[in-house]
């Protein structure tokens, strides 16, 4: 009458942890074998200057999305935040271009204006139950409105190199002598480090996996389920923020009415790096690696004679192999 | 049994249609397991959930250590000492387990959670429960077992007073029932209260102290569990309610026509070499404990989940039905156990969701049909005794009973020789179940082939000209009516495999 214990210690599957560890690993790899391949195939893109390029790139979709991995981890997502990196950086440039505050005060109101949106995504879907994608399209097309109001409809160039105030494009890339060092990789790194531990070790970091794992078991926990929900908009909200001043120090002009798309682009790279689309799991690790792996396409490409449509399209098929991985991943764990 | 610990005195809880509480009252000593007893929709889980703060009572008194309380969420409960063992596991598939049992509470150095001091209580917690579960193990690999095993260690991790377990055996094989029960003996020397809720009669006189009875949201009565026979409690459970006699013979007569015949049917770990043969008027019952591979064996013949083996004769003709469609072509209808998700429309009305699965009988040139709909829908209103306002009424108004009714409906207008019921009654007050009983009866009677999935051991014992019984994916016994008890299916549905 008796049975058979199902399953015994040496049957159990390998645990989740050595599996993201794998994705990230084969991300990885995959970064390795674009930059080699594009190495390979074009004298121009071997120079030093292209590395530099694609760090300037790099910036600010990967801060988009160490902060877009959280809403993704709860089974959100953030679509707001590259009409709002746009305008977050528009709303501060104003400030110091055309009423003298001091650079740093316009930093300042990037960020908090990224964090006030986040809390607005963060409230709209965690208070006001909007579906994540309806909420945080609506805010948007309010921040692409936003931003245009801001500047006045006018393209903002923050204070450019060697002007007053310009202090803030050194921590991007830095010029010691006669060579440019690609500076802001440390802080990328040092933030993808202390997000990881964010994300790994803190009490925000844990529920915001308990909600994408199973949110009506989270609740009955005792969690405050909408305080932390709304703290991962709010997380993905700051990044924005600090991606804006990214683009302000990277590019000369910010343009009103851009940005719609780099979203897309930061939540791409987070997913090829192994969040899944379902919520539950993914790193900041991986999705630091999956939007390098996004940048190398946008800058290798055009250096092997595609053009920059092409770019779009592999993406895009890379995005459509790494959701597959995630939902073949899922199905085997539901066989086996 | 020690001094009172929990009184909840003459609690009413009402949802929009339906008085779910109807002024209960229940009490929990110390060092006592307390068995709550009823049928589905009795209000137990309810009142456990107003009990523990899930729902708000609209009156009546709950004290707890000899004060009035009343707690506004599952954290407050928690935190005075009652905790619920959920009859779905409230686990967190993404974490550990240590991460899963301590959740709300992690102990933290600084802002870091302290995952290591997790791992080590959580092994402490174990070794006191005697259970061999790796802390750091990550939930969604144990087996349903060992998962409720965590929740029992999350629970008493709470230093809890009075714990709840809601139908905690459901899932589980019988050596982990038996653990489970050392497990609850444990705790009632401890001296808490327990609650203890199943359905299953042998458990309530193998553990429990006492038995309160509950009967369409009211309170019954309560009695000691050793003072009591089976008969006794079963007379409260059921109450004035007159039930069918159990079936003592097949209606079926010996020789009557084969019209399914399912051969080596493999579909993944929860069908393996499953082969039967339904007869014409037949209905044959599918019995098995929770995960026995019933609903998956339905869908496989249905075509829903993709088949790695097996043949499937119709009327003696070999079939293949990879999907839905082909399944339907064949005569076979399939009404789901979760009538929402699969079943019907809620937001259509009688008559649309009536003729959904044949529509093409009702299309004149580019257009629906709509007079013609609505005759024979309204046909099918008055045959199977549906009640309704009228055919354009949206189904999502209708109760349980009657929206399985117009599945019914939908079937039948299709042309449906053979029809899978999974869980036909559930959440369905008895009353109206009677009715899908008595309907299912003249269906087969008609000549239709009915096979049932049930999990409920009488509806099983009532309704089934025969019995098929699965255990882990597998068919573990096949009985006529005639010979079958509800011991023998128990037997079937747990054997060692």
């Amino acid at each position: 009458m008796s049975k058979a214990v199902v399953n015994t210690p040496a049957e159990k599957k390998k645990s989740m942890f050595s599996k993201s560890g794998n994705q990230k690993l084969i991300v990885f790899l995959v970064v390795i074998f674009l930059f080699i391949f594009f190495s390979i195939f074009s004298e121009n893109f071997r120079k030093y200057t292209t590395v530099l390029s694609i760090m300037d790139y790099s910036y600010y979709i990967a801060l988009m999305a160490i902060g877009v991995t959280f809403p993704l981890i709860t089974g959100g997502v953030d679509l707001s935040i590259g009409t709002g990196l746009i305008c977050y950086s528009l709303a501060g440039g104003y400030l110091v271009v055309h009423c003298g505050w001091p650079t740093w005060a316009g930093m300042l109101v990037s960020v908090l204006f990224g964090v006030l949106i986040g809390l607005l995504n963060g409230v709209l879907v965690s208070i006001m139950s909007l579906p994540p994608f309806l909420a945080t399209l609506c805010t948007c097309m309010i921040t692409r409105g936003l931003g245009s109001i801001c500047a006045k409809s006018f393209g903002i160039s923050w204070p450019t190199s060697g002007s007053e105030g310009s202090w803030f494009r050194d921590i991007f890339k830095i010029t010691v002598g006669d060579t440019k060092y690609p500076l802001g990789f440390l802080w990328v790194l040092l933030l993808v480090m202390f997000m990881a531990f964010v994300l790994n070790h803190t009490k925000i970091g844990r529920y915001t996996i308990a909600i994408g794992s199973n949110k009506e078991a989270t609740i009955l926990s005792g969690i405050n389920v909408r305080f932390y929900h709304i703290m991962a908009y709010v997380i993905s909200g700051f990044f924005a923020g600090l991606a804006s001043i990214a683009y302000s120090a990277v590019f000369s002009t910010v343009q009103p009415g851009t940005g719609a798309g780099f979203e897309l682009e930061a939540i791409g790279g987070a997913i090829i790096g192994g969040v899944s689309a379902s919520g539950g799991a993914g790193s900041v690790g991986g999705s630091l690696l999956g939007v390098f792996v996004i940048c190398l396409l946008k800058t290798g490409l055009p250096y092997i004679g595609l053009q920059a449509n092409w770019q779009q399209i592999i993406t895009g098929m890379v995005l459509i192999g790494a959701v597959m991985v995630d939902i073949l991943k899922k199905k085997k764990a539901a066989t086996v | 049994m020690g001094d009172i610990i929990l009184t909840m005195k003459d609690i009413d809880k009402s949802f929009p249609g339906v008085h779910a509480l109807d002024h209960v009252n229940f009490e929990v000593r110390k060092g006592e397991v307390h068995a709550l007893m009823g049928e589905n929709g009795a209000g137990k889980s309810t009142l456990m959930k107003v009990l523990t703060g899930i729902y708000t009572k609209d009156s009546g008194s709950i004290i707890f250590e000899g004060k009035e309380v009343e707690f506004h969420n599952t954290r407050e409960a928690q935190d005075a000492g009652i905790v619920i063992v959920h009859q779905e596991l409230n686990m967190l598939g993404h974490l550990t387990v240590a991460q899963n049992i301590f959740i709300g509470r992690e102990f933290k150095k600084g802002i870091r959670i302290d995952d290591k001091k997790m791992n080590e209580e959580a092994a402490k917690l174990f070794e006191r429960l005697h259970i061999d579960i790796d802390p750091t193990e990550t939930m969604s690999n144990l087996t349903v077992g060992k998962q409720q095993m965590c929740e029992i260690a999350k629970a008493i991790s709470h230093e809890a007073k009075v714990i709840i377990f809601d139908e905690p055996s459901a899932a589980l094989t019988e050596s982990e029932i038996e653990e489970l029960f050392k497990i609850i003996r444990d705790l009632r020397k401890q001296q808490l209260g327990i609650v203890y809720i199943s359905h299953r009669m042998d458990e309530i006189k193998v553990i429990t102290d006492r038995v309160t009875v509950m009967r369409d949201g009211g309170y019954v009565g309560t009695l000691i569990t050793n003072e009591c026979t089976k008969d006794d409690i079963i007379n409260m459970m059921v109450g004035r309610v007159i039930y069918e006699d159990p079936k003592t013979e097949s209606a079926v007569p010996k020789n009557a026509p084969v019209v399914l015949k399912v051969e080596h049917l493999n579909a993944g770990r929860m069908v393996q070499d499953v082969s039967f043969e339904l007869r014409k008027g037949e209905i044959l019952g599918f019995s098995g404990l929770m995960g026995a591979g019933r609903t998956e064996t339905a869908r496989a013949i249905f075509g829903a989940d993709p088949k790695t083996g097996g043949n499937i004769y119709i009327n003696g003709e070999k079939v293949e039905i990879n999907t839905p469609q082909d399944a339907v072509k064949c005569g076979i209808g399939y009404l789901s156990e979760d009538r929402k998700r699969f079943g019907i429309v809620v937001q259509k009305s009688v008559a649309e969701n009536s003729t959904m699965a044949s529509m093409e009988n009702f299309i004149k040139g580019l257009f629906i049909n709509k007079a013609k709909e609505n005759k024979v829908a309204q046909e099918y209103v008055e045959s199977l005794a549906t009640k309704t306002p009228g055919v354009d009424q949206l189904v999502v108004n209708l109760s349980g009973g009657n929206q399985q009714k117009v599945v019914i409906a939908k079937w039948l207008i299709r042309n449906c020789d053979i029809l899978i019921f999974d869980e036909p009654t559930r959440g369905i007050d008895v009353g109206a179940k009677n009715e899908i009983y008595k309907l299912m009866n003249r269906l087969a009677e008609e000549g239709k082939s009915i096979i049932m999935i049930s999990s409920e051991m009488t509806e099983i014992l009532r309704m089934s000209d025969r019995i098929v019984v699965m255990c882990e994916g597998r068919k573990t016994g096949e009985i006529d009516i005639s010979e079958a008890s509800q011991e023998i299916i128990m037997n079937m549905a747990t054997r060692e495999i």
